[in-house]
């Protein structure tokens, strides 16, 4: 499958020879499946690739600490990756306007416990970790297409290292906009590894697919369907 | 408030619960006053659909009144005497906006269990397992019911409960299973089943126009009723083979259309070989298809196949051959109440049915567990039972 990632995904010389702007549109224009074209590669590495020399990140090539070596050798050193889509009745801008403000976030992100926003790039994130425990860390907004596109990654040295971004595609006919949200949470070894492990429980992929649904629900009926807090089943 | 609650197959229990409560803003609390005992709900109580959990609270076809309504509830008041769809549905999702309210992709807060066993989610459901949204039923004294402003219908003074109450689903069930019949002048409709939703089916395939109506069941008092109150023919399966009757009785060409008013716990020749793969992973008990596979034997060619009755799993040995062979068409799921309540008010409204003539027993909530037994052994002529609190 000739994605647009795996022309990302190609060796140094060809990348360089694309220029930002057209790497961004290959993944604004999308195909079905990102993460397969991803292969190995992390999305942090593609997005921040992509993002250029504006920000300095602590990508995968930084000199590792001991714990992250070990962890890598046992095999428990995995990034949690998640591709998911749903489509929702309503327009692209309503749904970008939405999400953009990332505050709004947590109202459908059960793992999220609150979003800061703190200038136009930067946001203040925490998160719920197992037995009442939190885990925070700073994000940018990498790349911004209104409409379109959001991308996020955490900054250098954050505590969490995560990245991803949600995609606004119309879909045919009246079919509402399909949004995709692609996410990477890497294990960073040590101690806070436990922790992140469990954001998302035992499933994060049906985790993640129940907050975008959260949102489908929220969007299209103005209320998440629940039935937390009624007495009995 | 007292409510019927699952504890186990074979076994539910009127216990004392809290009162249910408004969750969220499209949401209205009902005092129940009437309620009934659906042939779906046998499924539970036998024990066949899975994700039940002990204390459930069971029923899914009620009504009452408005006591308490959400902040976004504008269409109704409090007071308003009103009937529920079984399916709970948005209205404004892709499917409802289809007229597909019981495939609703809003209304179902586990989908991630129905997508596991189905790929995708349908609509979550009164009182029917945590697979289909974990609700609260209601053979109750109240419920809560959410997005009440799209499913709810206010229903004049000068009908009673018992004349409507079945618009919640067995009518509309009935009736969509002729629907989907596509009958034609002149078309036999053979309707498998006859509890409460085939005697709606075979009522309602008069009402769109079928030549004839050919009912199968071995429950004496469910063929009278079949025959007695909607005219229909009757074979009854224990005394002669229904495919081989159907065809004789159908100049040898089949009928039209056949509806599957059975489901998944046919009774006949017994269980065929478990799919242990399938329980494993899914926890689902092997569903019983014996209606379903003398249907597309017995069906005429390029006939219709109607399935209201309910599967929720895998089937062995469907006669997948004789279907596509007879080029027949498969229609089938939960129904779309939510299309039906108003043009079938108006069916009771004008007279043209009173869908009361199911009812045999009356009893008190407080009886229910008693009424399940009654129902699902088929004692004292039991055909359909509504309750009270
Ligand atoms: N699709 C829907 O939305 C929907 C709604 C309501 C009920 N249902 C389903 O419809 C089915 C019937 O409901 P009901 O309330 O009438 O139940 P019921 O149990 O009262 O009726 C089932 C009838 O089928 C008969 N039967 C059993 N095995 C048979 C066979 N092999 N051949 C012919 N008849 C046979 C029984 O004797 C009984 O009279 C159930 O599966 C129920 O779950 C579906
Ligand atoms: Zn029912
Ligand atoms: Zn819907």
């Amino acid at each position: 499958m000739e994605t647009e990632i795996s022309k990302i995904n190609q060796p140094e010389q060809t990348q360089e020879s694309l220029s930002d702007h057209e790497r961004w549109a290959s993944i604004i224009g999308g195909s079905a499946m990102v993460l397969m074209g991803l292969q190995q590669r992390s999305l942090r590495g593609v997005l921040t690739a992509i993002a250029g020399g504006s920000l300095a990140y602590h990508g995968a090539t930084a000199d590792k600490s001991l714990t992250d070596k070990v962890a890598d050798a046992v095999g428990i050193n995995k990034s949690i990756k998640v591709e998911k889509t749903v489509t929702i009745n309503k327009s692209a801008a309503e749904l970008y306007e939405y999400w953009h403000n990332f505050e709004n976030l947590p109202t459908f992100m059960k793992h999220v416990r609150s979003v800061q926003v703190i200038d136009m790039r930067r946001s203040h994130w925490v998160a719920n970790a197992p037995m009442g425990q939190t885990v925070e860390w700073d994000a940018d907004i990498i790349n911004d297409q209104p409409n379109q596109l959001i991308a996020w990654a955490s900054i250098e040295g954050a505590s969490v290292d995560n990245s991803g971004f949600v995609r606004f595609t119309p879909a045919p006919d009246d079919r509402g906009t399909e949004v995709k949200v692609v996410m990477e949470y890497d294990m960073p070894g040590g101690m806070v590894t436990a922790a992140i492990a469990k954001l998302f429980g035992e499933e994060p992929e049906q985790q993640i697919g129940d907050e975008l649904r959260r949102f489908k629900q929220l969007m299209e009926t103005g209320e998440i369907a629940t039935t937390e807090g009624q007495p009995r089943g | 408030m007292k409510a019927l609650c699952w504890h186990g197959a074979n076994d539910v229990r009127v216990d004392n619960v809290p009162d249910p409560k408004i969750l969220n803003r499209r949401d209205a609390i009902l005092k129940i006053t009437s309620t009934a005992i659906c042939g779906s709900d046998l499924h539970l109580y036998n024990g066949f659909i899975p994700s039940m959990q002990s204390g459930d609270i069971m029923g899914h076809e009620f009504m009452g009144e408005i006591v308490e309504l959400g902040s976004a509830v504008k269409n109704f008041s409090i007071g308003d005497r009103v009937v529920v769809p079984f399916t709970i549905a948005c209205g404004n999702c892709f499917s409802c906006n289809r007229n597909l309210w019981s495939l609703c992709d809003n209304s179902n807060p586990n989908a991630f269990m129905a997508e596991a066993l189905y790929g995708y989610s349908a609509a979550g459901l009164f009182g029917y397992s945590h697979i289909f949204g974990g609700y609260a039923g209601g053979q109750a004294e109240y419920v809560r019911v959410p997005f009440a402003d799209t499913g709810l219908l206010k229903i004049p003074d000068e009908l009673t409960d018992e004349q409507v109450l079945f618009l919640t689903d067995i009518f509309p069930t009935g009736y969509m299973a002729a629907e989907n019949c596509n009958i034609k002048p002149g078309d036999t409709v053979a309707v498998w089943g006859c509890g409460p939703v085939g005697q709606f089916a075979i009522k309602s395939a008069y009402l769109l126009g079928a030549e004839r109506v050919i009912a199968i069941d071995r429950v004496p008092e469910r063929l009278k009723m079949a025959k007695e109150q909607s005219g229909a023919e009757v074979i009854n399966y224990e005394e002669i083979d229904p495919g081989e009757a159907l065809k004789e009785m159908t100049g040898g060409r089949g009928p039209d259309s056949c509806i599957d008013a059975v489901g998944l716990e046919a009774h006949g020749t017994g269980l065929d070989s478990l799919y242990d793969q399938a329980k494993q992973s899914v926890r689902l008990e092997t569903d019983r298809p014996t209606a379903l596979r003398q249907i597309l034997v017995a069906c005429g060619k390029g006939g219709t196949v109607s399935i209201p009755g309910v599967y929720g799993g895998v089937i062995d040995k469907l006669p997948i051959g004789a279907a596509f062979n007879k080029g027949l068409t498969l229609k089938m799921g939960q129904t779309h109440v939510h299309n039906y309540l108003r043009p079938l008010l108006e069916h009771i409204q004008k007279g043209d049915i009173d869908p009361s003539y199911v009812i045999t027993h009356r009893m008190k909530l407080d009886d229910a567990p008693k009424g399940y037994e009654i129902f699902k052994h088929k004692k004292q002529d039991c055909i359909k039972i509504v309750l009270t609190p």
